[in-house]
């Protein structure tokens, strides 16, 4: 004879990350159902994902009078497919709990922070390592029965507080729970710690749920249609006469940068090298990409990062007001910034005129004087009057920028891309648009740079070989990606062995 | 000072009869130890019983009340050693650890306190760290318990049954004169729950009476021929005693349903997912009613012949639910049905896995199995829940099958995310320093530790490649020592591994045994792994136990010549001279590096509130914080490939030409000062910056402040004329 029904627990998974509150927010249910006169456990395997790690907590919640009931049997790990709420406090633990089966169309309300805390795989690519935001975000969405996905994170840093109270409001508004918000907010406030700021939060996490869904960070794309700085306003009607349309905003960065970077004339520079390749491909480019890529290339490595642009940006007052901002400094309070520099003799050189810079670096004297010089990096304080001179002084070389030593390296280097391109254009299109991309390599300073910069010429010295193949543009898409696998220079080295072999 | 404090769950150690405890099973174990009438207790800290030594820790106060001796012990063979004291006397000693690695070190003590048994009750309580969350190799304490022969509970997880297990455990212990192991799983430590408080129970014999009047009986001590009687007494004696002592008092439990001609037999601690199981298949309700007779195995070694055979007479079929392997208990069962000639087919391991956790959804599979072979018409009683029955049978099977998973299709990978070093972790620049030293003068060996310092093993770092135990870091390399190359390995021991037993193990073996390799000695001021207690060579000044011990003086002390201390692991800089030198210097002998520097994670607990206090008191507060320039950033991350701080992350590049993602630094930043070091050390960029928040301010500063602020401000609107923006 079958037994007859009884009540069934409401079965509540967190997962967090250690360091986020899960156990607060454990600790919160817990407290609201007992108070609640509730029977409820809680439980969790920390273990060493305290550091960092990613873990789990599990609530569950037995309705009905806890002293006129026997004792119920309550589960210490969440069953997949047997979860009625589910609270992730990032995007991707909440994939991580639809992975686990602990979501299901029948039943799960998940509530997920639509935040990305990013795991180091992400972080550590040479490129971009990032997962795909919107797979993420589908995934809760086609799995639960209720998708409730709001910027908790956001939401809990303008209240002062933690994530996990802005997700306990989350909880309380679903209504998943049978008991009113102040029946909450009480357990907020008997728990004693942080109440004010926790309440704060809580209002704002349970008001989120009828402000709808955030935008996904992830969407969100740099704005570029912003009109330019009006003494511009000459090169960007030449930018409307003389270029496709859908081109325009690419453009009109570019021009901005370059002559943020040096001044109009060679903003004008700027354009006048694009009009080869525009003249060769223009109207037989309708998706644009090649020019685009082109064009986004060119700006940047007309723009390379040297110590003088660093200094130029590092002292200007918007920055200044930047760092008072993120770090929260307020009017009474000093703030000292201070920069961290290792420019080497090669640097220093750099800066110099041309003749003069190949002069100090060939000198038997002054290059090495120069070398124990700047054996150690340096701290400069920008805030401070001699580190803002300092750096003022440096910013001051702009004007020998177009007759420096680097800017005849960079400007023979680019020189010899652009060419390439334009050559290429006709030839193997699809090969262009992946020369065209290939400046990506060359990125960051010191030694980061040597190593973009020797990957961007192994791959540019095998061309000759694959020039003419079907395969042309797939091999370099393929060696772009190599040279950003690992820093080691490994995986290129074995893709560039196997196309020699080939050949 | 621990990483919690616990003075708040101290005060429910005082509650008495009539009132309710309310807490984790961890804490309500120990509450129990006192209503037990301990004498004393010690124990090595780890996941998941660290709670317990920890609240002992801060209840310095009601164990002097009540006579109890609490110790820290320095390793758990010492504390196993400690259950000496329950040999002759009528003392009660209860020891903590987490198995198997506290069981391996405690062995050789355990053997020789099983070998001769005990007076007083004496008790192991197990942190029985497997599974899902488990930190470490996954093995069964049971065999240990079988080797030696002391009894082992795995008791229900539910606060009152484990409660219930402690005070029948020292009974157990007394009545057959054995040490008694208690196995607390990692979520039954965890659960929070409520029991029925007992007053606590001052021992009517104490240590004071031990110590005063010494006993000594030749006959219990482990030396022969006494050791050969000994193995004699525990089958002849001490078994009965145990088996009649667990059947009396019922410490198994049975509960009888319906169905007659098929039952269950279940360890003690797997009873709740089972019966959540049998809930949803609508064989059991919420209470504990079941259709399907249990038979409830709270004590699993020994296996009490008599209740075994008298819950499989009448049966068809009996499955036993045993998680681990290999399956002693089932083995066990099958003897006992074999001899005794019963016709009940024992079904276990060949319906379930073999290894793995006893997840809810593995049970169910199994159970499912079960039922269909002996009582098809139970196995299809109520469908299962639509969600349930849909996460059964997974599209594509996980990688280790009993973790639970099921694959999306559509989504991108869903990555790992394993544990690391913490924000501002002074470990993590030490690892930094090898990878830019190894770099420099190639690839080392490195025998990796137990300890915080191991998750270098993970990316970014990926240094270690292997952990023989915990303190054994320097012995793991003991083998690759011969005069016939110059290059050396590299070994790392964490502080709270060196006093464990690395000093004579892995340092002193390295001096006598002529060794040229390096040891790098993570010394942060605490055990941090296990939650920031303190040890020998702690800073802390506690009134309860004796610290600054340094390790240099412990290191010279077994004869060390060349031994380096670096006092600041964020200066790159010397953390790689040093390192350099270690593994290039002519000096013979093994090299000893110890890299100090506290804890973040203690270190923020201490100084945090000091800062506020001082903020407040008008006292001039600098509070230091690193950023990322996102426009001089180019999004190659080489810093975090040599960092790997979680609190330096990626954002959008807000540079409309640019793709790859730029660094920055998020808010809970520290201000360790590794990211300055690495731009340094590793000349990588000048992206990164040092802001300096001064909350009280000198009036000198202020003025200073002000002057330069007047002719920055000036130059800077010159320069603002030359910048070209998009027009807001």
């Amino acid at each position: 004879m079958p037994l007859e029904a009884t009540p069934r627990p409401i079965k509540i998974a967190i997962l967090a990350m250690g360091g986020e509150g899960g156990g607060v927010l454990a600790d919160w249910i817990v407290a609201t159902a007992e108070h609640a006169g509730f029977h409820a456990q809680s439980t969790s395997v920390p273990g060493v994902a305290q550091r960092t790690g990613a873990t789990i907590y599990y609530v569950e919640v037995l309705p009905g009078p806890r002293h006129r009931t026997r004792a119920p049997v309550l589960g210490l790990m969440p069953v997949p497919g047997d979860v009625d709420v589910v609270i992730a406090s990032e995007l991707m633990e909440a994939a991580r709990a639809v992975q686990r089966g602990l979501v299901t169309p029948d039943r799960t309300v998940l509530i997920a922070s639509s935040n990305r805390v990013y795991a180091l795989p992400e972080k550590m690519a040479m490129g971009d390592g990032r997962k795909d935001y919107a797979s993420l975000y589908e995934a809760g969405r086609a799995a639960a029965r209720e998708f409730i996905c709001r910027d908790y994170s956001a939401l809990a840093e303008r209240s002062g507080s933690v994530i996990s109270a802005t997700l306990f409001g989350a909880l309380a508004a679903t209504r998943a729970l049978p008991w009113d918000r102040q029946a909450f907010e009480a357990a907020i406030e008997r728990g004693g710690i942080g109440v004010a700021a926790s309440l704060r939060a809580f209002d704002a996490g349970f008001r989120a749920h009828a402000d709808g869904p955030t935008p996904s960070p992830g969407a969100a794309s740099p704005a570029t249609d912003a009109a330019v700085d009006p003494r511009l306003a000459t090169l960007d009607a030449r930018i409307g006469r003389e270029f496709p349309a859908p081109l325009g905003d690419i453009l009109r960065a570019g021009i901005v940068r370059a002559a943020d970077y040096q001044d109009p004339a060679y903003a004008a520079l700027y354009l006048d090298r694009l009009r080869p390749l525009l003249d060769i491909i223009g109207g037989s480019d309708p998706s644009c990409r090649l020019l685009r890529e082109t064009a986004r290339h060119l700006a940047l490595w007309m723009t390379y990062e040297d110590t003088v642009r660093v200094a130029e940006l590092k002292i200007r007052a918007t920055r200044f007001d930047r760092v008072r901002q993120q770090h929260g400094a307020s009017a009474g309070q000093a703030l000292h910034i201070n920069e961290f520099f290792h420019p080497r003799p090669e640097e220093i050189a750099d800066m110099l005129p041309a003749g003069l810079g190949r002069w100090l670096l060939a000198s038997r004297w002054a290059g090495p004087l120069l070398a124990r010089a700047t054996r150690k990096g340096r701290v400069v304080r920008t805030s401070s009057l001699r580190g803002f001179l300092l750096l003022y002084g440096i910013a001051s070389f702009k004007r020998l920028r177009p007759r420096s030593l680097r800017q005849e390296r960079e400007t023979a280097g680019m020189q010899d891309w652009l060419d390439l391109v334009v050559l290429l254009a006709a030839e193997d299109y699809d090969l262009a648009c992946e020369i065209a991309e290939c400046p990506r390599l060359i990125k960051g300073y010191g030694d980061t740079h040597a190593r973009g910069l020797g990957s961007y010429r192994k791959i540019m010295a095998v061309l000759p070989a694959l020039r003419g193949r079907g395969d042309a543009a797939r091999t370099v898409a393929g060696l772009r990606e190599a040279a950003l696998a690992d820093d080691s220079g490994e995986r290129l080295a074995r893709q560039l062995s196997g196309i020699a072999h080939q050949v | 000072m621990a990483e919690r404090s616990f003075k708040q769950e101290v005060t429910k150690l005082r509650l008495g009869a009539g009132q309710e405890f309310e807490g984790e099973g961890i804490l309500a174990v120990t509450k129990a130890l006192l209503q037990s009438g301990v004498s004393y207790v010690g124990g090595y800290q780890g996941s998941p019983i660290s709670h317990l030594m920890d609240v002992l820790a801060d209840a310095s106060e009601i164990l002097d009340e009540l006579g109890v001796h609490f110790e820290s012990s320095a390793s758990e063979a010492t504390a196993a050693a400690m259950l000496g004291a329950s040999v002759h006397y009528p003392l009660r000693g209860a020891i903590t650890f987490k198995s198997t690695v506290g069981t391996n070190v405690a062995s050789d003590a355990l053997s020789n306190l099983a070998s001769g048994g005990v007076t007083g009750g004496a008790l192991i309580i197990l942190g029985e760290d497997y599974g899902e969350g488990s930190s470490i190799i996954q093995e069964r304490s049971h065999a240990f318990a079988m080797k030696s022969q002391m009894w082992l509970l795995d008791p229900r997880p539910n606060l009152p049954s484990l409660v219930r297990a402690v005070q029948q455990s020292f009974d157990l212990s007394e009545a057959s004169n054995t040490p008694v192991m208690l196995t607390l799983r990692i979520r039954a430590c965890h659960a929070h729950g409520r029991f029925d408080a007992a007053d606590n129970r001052r021992p009517a014999f104490t240590l004071k009476d031990a110590i005063e009047q010494p006993r000594r009986d030749v006959e219990r001590m482990a030396l022969a021929p006494a050791t050969f009687v000994h193995e004699h007494e525990k089958i002849a004696q001490r078994w009965k005693a145990a088996e009649d002592f667990v059947r009396e008092q019922g410490l198994n439990e049975r509960f009888d349903g319906e169905a007659r001609h098929v039952g269950i037999i279940v360890q003690g601690g797997l009873y709740n997912t089972l019966m959540r199981v049998l809930e949803l298949m609508g064989l059991a309700n919420i209470y504990g009613d079941t259709d399907i007779p249990i038979y409830v195995m709270n004590v699993v070694y020994p296996v009490v012949e008599s209740e075994v055979l008298d819950f499989c007479r009448d049966k068809d079929a009996v499955l036993m639910l045993e998680e681990g392997q290999p399956e002693f208990i089932e083995q066990a069962l099958h003897t006992i049905l074999r001899r005794a000639g019963a016709g009940t087919v024992l079904h276990g391991k060949d319906l379930l896995p073999r290894a793995g956790e006893y997840t809810p959804r593995v049970v169910m599979k199994g159970l499912r199995r079960f039922l269909d072979r002996h009582a098809p018409e139970l196995a299809g009683r109520r469908p299962l829940p639509e969600g349930v029955a849909r996460m059964l049978e997974p599209r594509i099977p996980p990688i280790v099958p009993s973790m639970p998973g099921v694959a999306l299709e559509k989504v991108d990978e869903v990555l790992p995310r394993p544990p690391s070093f913490c924000t501002g972790c002074p470990e993590r620049p030490i690892f930094t320093a090898m990878k830019m030293v190894e770099n420099r003068i190639g690839k080392h060996y490195v025998s990796a530790d137990i300890g915080c310092h191991q998750f270098a093993a993970l990316a970014p770092f990926n240094i270690g490649a292997t952990s023989m135990g915990y303190g054994l870091g320097a012995a793991g390399a003991a083998a690759l020592n011969t005069g016939e190359t110059d290059r050396r390995t590299i070994s790392i021991m964490g502080d709270g591994g060196f006093w464990h037993n690395g000093l004579t193990s892995g340092i002193g073996n390295a001096v006598f045994n002529r060794s040229n390799n390096v040891t790098v000695i993570v010394d942060n001021g605490y055990s941090a792994a296990t939650g920031g207690q303190d040890i020998l060579s702690s800073a802390a000044d506690t009134p309860t136990r004796s610290t600054r011990h340094g390790i240099e003086a412990a290191v010279r002390g077994v004869g060390v010549e060349w031994v380096r201390t670096v006092t600041h692991t964020y200066d790159l800089q010397q953390m790689q001279s040093v390192l350099n030198e270690a593994l290039t210097t002519d000096e013979p002998g093994p090299k000893v590096v110890i890299a100090q520097s506290e804890c973040m994670l203690n270190k923020q607990r201490r100084i945090k509130p000091r800062q506020r206090q001082m903020a407040k008191e008008g006292r001039r507060v600098v509070k230091e914080q690193f950023g990322v320039d996102h426009d001089t950033c180019t999004g190659d991350h080489s810093c975090i490939r040599l960092s790997g701080c979680p609190s330096l992350s990626i954002k959008d590049n807000p540079d409309p030409l640019r793709r790859d993602p730029v660094a920055t630094v998020l808010p809970n930043c520290v201000g360790c000062g590794l990211c300055g070091e690495v731009s340094h050390a590793a000349v990588l960029c000048p992206s990164f910056y040092r802001a300096d928040v001064v909350t009280n301010p000198t009036r000198l500063e202020t003025l200073g402040a002000r002057l330069a602020g007047t002719i920055i401000r000036f130059l800077q609107r010159r320069l603002a004329k030359q910048e070209y923006r998009h027009a807001a």
